[in-house]
């Protein structure tokens, strides 16, 4: 306690002399203040104003690097051409491996001549056809290595529209510009174009609440899956960490590692 | 409006709460987070379509089945294949790292050049053409001169399509001088050739055995082949079947059997001997199969029973007597038991009357070709092609003796005498090598007394390597024209060493040749395209992949489905070779020479005055120490009391260390006639006092950062001794002191 003794002394100090200054001065000082409290005010807006900017315009522009996808892909047109949808393409593989953006052996069967003169037909064919190079698409929907997920369980299990999570990128003439993370890597799709991390539709976010929202989106899903929200899950675990005994785990179980816990999807 | 300290301050408060407001800290937060869970240089397996690829693994001699896992193009991970004959689903540290080699950063990335000094690693990167025309000049010129003998072959085995190949091309082109790397392979050859007159491998029928009796064979250190000996001393385990290893250093496998008998370096042959004296003396030989089936029996059995009675054995291996008689009891007594040899994990032979006698012992038992013994396993004949044309040239080449004496009248049994080579090309006693081919093999770093074969190397003007890696062989040759890495390219896998069955494996391409590599049966083929002549129609196929298919014929189909084929599973039909000797009965004693089991001490090199101790090399099963070194992921495995940052470690037993003043951990240094070297020293309980022990394996010189300058490599301390019988290397040791530094 004793080393808070000298600063508080000081303090004291200086406030008897500024009350000792104060009414010699009053008038001078009271003019300043009046005009230093307004500038005082206005650099704190300007302040405002342009963290505010920053945070809001200059920052995401920073952060996201456009990059181009090596072709312009029409999924529109090419829904039209197949027979079952967005799986004639994106398909389950026999294992149940999910087959993400199709490789060339799947192009070319139709590809192997340049079909019209668009220029990304002919390019396509040009650059990677006849030289059987595979495209290097930018994927917007990445999945990162630390997780588990399977398309299998959500399309097959839960019967779910590629469209839930995608949107209608299936109904799109054209691929939007890819924006990619500088310090993640990832496309700005996972955290959304918001930067603020509104959204309207499920589709334009995909983080890892966003899982959870769908899977606690009801009291009866809950029961019947377990699934809780990812800040439910936190607090249960603080809980079974610091009175394991409240819990009864089955043998082999740790926080970690039981069902819903975070190793069911996280590696 | 003047800006003083408070609109400063009241600008960057204003910013700081304008800042929380704005969506920058909680996102940069979230980004960063996410950062250090997937640092970016972390390497991540692609996501791809997995499949399955079988194939043989060829970094050993062993020939273990693999199935590669592959994501899209990328090979990602090596497992044992099931069902296949040698090693049904398990698979060594070695060849888990397979991969590393593969992808590795030691590979050569295309032909090679020797642009400066021999050695001094600069070279000039040329094309296949080039490559090859500058062999076909040489060999070409060699020709017209009229001395094709003086070119030579190495290889690492000469089995499959491959050596064959290769032996092929020096045969038609006129030279007699092709090499295998030595085994102990050639010293089994050798004892079935004059006990059995048969050319054959021996095959172990080890899941039938009750009784093993191993002369310093390490079964868990990879002896034989190494996988299918792990899955048989399991099966042994359970079985409750008797390990009895002989050796003078406490090794897994000693500290894994059951009984485990220290002996004085060197004098298996003196104990095996000791062993018969007493199965003969006690009559507890097989009769039956001694009258009928063998010859010149009493001959032999006049010698055990002068010269090695259980004392005299006793005084020269260290054993008691007692336990000698109780032994041969024991072995005797056993239903189905197995004598072995070959030191270590058997890739250097022993002498020929060391073999021998431990083979005798066998016999005494009656346990040859029959359920539960050894069988004589001659190689699946299925390697068919055209007579080989030699024209005047190349006949006249051939009539040459070969440089390494092998056939000669001195040794008339032996193939091939790799450890003979160097001297012979030192000593100019025949006629100089002038062109050196040497395939599967790294005789620089693998040959005992590397000083002396480096020499002799020197002597040659043009070594041609075909190594994948930079080994020291490679870095030392004038040409290196890389081949496929053994998961890029096809070959035929005849069964290893020990294997029952007459099988051959399919290695395939797992994956597309990474680079500028090729397949060395396609530079064989077109090497000799390029000579022309008789030489070119003795190589009537277009490519290697066409002269396998061929040969293979109908084989190949079930090769590609099943990963191997397979001749007549029943061992009674097809493996009951009858004894193919002149009198058709086993031989104890060789007809022709006079020669019998017996133990003839292998006098090892270095004065005792000067050199008290010792040196013995050992083998670990996480030190590969034949052409491949050991990948990074195997050399993790090797544990602080073998290698220690750069520091070996000798085995040494506390007496021993006590005498020449050393304490655990301790630096100093060990001599031989050959040379010294900085070593550690380990004090260890397990190996007889008197000698050192040091682990194969270490000290390349070549290969990369992860290999490289650690430890020491034994051969450079070890010379060669020849075994008088039959010219192959017999030495397991070589004496040496320990001094402190």
């Amino acid at each position: 306690m004793s080393t808070s003794d000298g600063p508080a002394k000081k303090t004291i100090k200086d406030a008897a002399h500024e009350t000792a200054v104060e009414p010699d001065t009053e008038g001078k000082i009271q003019k300043q203040d009046k005009g230093s409290g307004g500038s005082i005010i206005l650099f704190f807006i300007f302040g405002v104003f342009a963290s505010l900017i920053l945070g809001w315009i200059i920052f995401p522009k920073l952060l996201y690097v456009k990059k181009k996808q090596p072709i312009d892909f029409n999924h529109a047109f090419h829904i039209t051409q197949v027979d079952n949808g967005c799986e004639s393409c994106h398909f389950f593989r026999e294992d149940g491996t999910f087959s993400g953006v199709p490789k060339l052996d799947q192009c070319i069967d139709c590809h192997e001549e340049i079909q019209g003169v668009d220029r990304n037909e002919i390019k396509f064919v040009e650059d990677y056809v006849s030289k059987y190079r595979q495209v290097p698409w930018l994927i917007y929907s990445k999945q990162p290595n630390c997780v588990f997920f399977s398309h299998a369980a959500h399309i097959k299990g839960a019967r779910m529209d590629c469209v839930t999570c995608h949107g209608h990128i299936g109904e799109s003439t054209s691929l939007k510009v890819y924006e990619q993370n500088r310090i993640t890597g990832y496309s700005r799709d996972i955290w959304g174009k918001n930067i603020a991390g509104f959204k309207k539709n499920p589709w334009d976010r995909m983080k890892m609440d966003d899982c959870a929202e769908c899977h606690q989106r009801d009291a009866a899903d809950i029961e019947k899956t377990n699934i809780k929200s990812p800040e439910h899950r936190y607090i249960d675990n603080i809980i079974k960490v610091f009175s394991p005994s409240s819990l009864s785990l089955e043998k082999g179980d740790s926080v970690q590692t039981q069902k819903d816990a975070c190793f069911v999807c996280h590696k | 409006m003047k800006i003083g300290r408070r609109e400063f301050l009241s600008f960057v408060i204003g910013g700081a709460a304008g800042t929380a407001l704005s969506p920058l800290p909680w996102k940069l937060m979230d980004d960063s987070s996410i950062w250090t869970q997937m640092w970016p240089w972390t390497p991540v397996p692609e996501n791809g379509e997995a499949s399955y690829v079988n194939s043989v693994c060829t970094l050993c001699p062993g020939r273990c089945g693999i199935t590669v896992r592959k994501i899209d193009d990328r090979a990602v991970k090596i497992e044992g294949m099931k069902k296949y004959p040698v090693n049904d689903g398990g698979l060594c540290l070695l060849g888990l790292s397979g991969l590393q080699l593969l992808y590795g950063p030691t590979r050569i990335k295309g032909p090679l050049k020797r642009s400066g000094k021999r050695g001094q690693g600069d070279w000039e990167r040329i094309s296949w053409k080039e490559a090859i025309s500058e062999i076909v000049e040489k060999l070409g010129e060699l020709r017209e001169k009229g001395r094709p003998q003086s070119v030579g072959a190495i290889s690492g085995s000469d089995r499959g399509t491959v050596p064959r190949l290769l032996e092929r091309l020096l045969t038609a082109y006129g030279s007699p001088n092709f090499f295998r790397m030595a085994s102990v392979r050639d010293s089994y050859e050798l004892t079935l050739d004059i006990m059995q007159g048969v050319q054959a491998l021996p095959g172990f029928d080890f899941e039938n055995a009750d009784f093993i009796l191993s002369f310093g064979s390490d079964i868990l250190e990879g002896w034989g082949s190494p996988v299918q000996m792990m899955r048989v001393n399991s099966a042994w385990k359970s079985a409750g079947v008797k390990v009895i290893q002989i050796e003078p250093r406490l090794s897994n496998t000693a500290a894994k059997s059951d009984k485990w008998i220290p002996i004085n370096p060197g004098t298996e042959a003196a104990l095996a001997m000791g062993l018969a004296h007493v199965i003969i003396k006690e009559l507890l030989y097989d009769n039956g199969f001694i009258s009928a089936d063998t010859s010149r029996f009493d001959d032999w059995k006049q010698l055990v029973i002068d010269e090695y009675s259980p004392d005299s054995v006793a005084a020269v291996t260290g054993i008691d007597a007692g336990t000698i008689v109780v032994l041969a009891r024991r072995f005797a007594n056993a239903s189905k038991p197995m004598a072995i040899c070959g030191r270590g994990d058997g890739t250097h032979p022993v002498s020929l009357t060391e073999c021998m006698a431990v083979h005798a012992l066998n016999a005494l038992t009656g346990n040859i070709n029959k359920k539960g013994g050894i069988f004589a396993v001659s190689d699946p004949d299925y390697i068919h092609w055209p007579e080989i044309e030699m024209d005047s040239t190349a006949a006249v080449g051939m009539q040459h003796d070969r440089l390494d004496g092998a056939g000669s009248r001195k040794y008339p049994h032996s193939r091939y005498l790799l450890n003979r080579l160097p001297e012979s090309i030192l000593s100019k006693a025949l006629y100089p090598l002038e062109a050196l081919f040497i395939a599967d093999a790294n005789p620089l770093y693998t040959l005992t007394d590397t000083q002396d074969t480096g020499k002799a190397f020197e002597k040659i003007p043009l070594v041609v390597s075909f190594s994948s890696f930079m080994d020291e062989t490679a870095r030392h040759a004038d040409l290196i024209l890389p081949n496929h890495v053994y998961l890029e390219r096809y070959e035929d896998v005849p069964m290893p060493f020990g294997m029952l069955q007459q099988a051959v494996g399919l290695a395939r391409p797992v994956v597309e040749p990474q680079l500028d590599t090729r397949h060395v049966g396609d530079v064989i083929i077109e090497t000799a395209k390029g000579l022309g002549g008789s030489v070119a129609t003795s190589f009537p196929w277009k490519t290697y992949y066409l002269c396998l298919k061929e040969t293979l014929g109908e084989k190949w189909q079930a090769m590609v489905v099943n990963g191997f084929w397979s001749g007549s599973k029943s061992i009674d039909q097809a493996l009951k070779t009858s004894f193919d000797t002149a009198s058709g009965k086993f031989e104890f004693v060789d007809p022709n020479t006079g020669l019998k089991p017996q133990f003839k001490p292998v006098q090892i090199k270095g004065d005792e005055r000067q050199f008290p101790l010792l040196l013995m090399p050992y083998d670990s099963i996480r030190l590969a120490h034949g052409y491949i070194g050991d990948p990074p992921f195997m050399v993790k495995t090797v544990e602080d009391i073998v290698l220690k940052h750069n520091d070996v470690f000798v085995e040494v037993n506390p007496k021993t260390a006590r005498a020449a003043g050393l304490n655990d951990g301790q630096r100093a240094l060990l001599g031989t006639p050959l040379g010294t070297a900085k070593v550690r020293v380990r004090l260890f309980e397990g190996i007889m006092p008197g000698i050192v022990a040091l682990p194969r394996g270490l000290g390349h010189t070549a290969y990369d950062d992860y290999l490289a300058g650690k430890g020491i490599n034994v051969n450079t301390l070890i010379g060669p001794v020849e075994d008088p019988d039959s010219g192959m290397n017999a030495a397991w040791g070589i004496r040496a002191k320990l001094s402190k530094i």
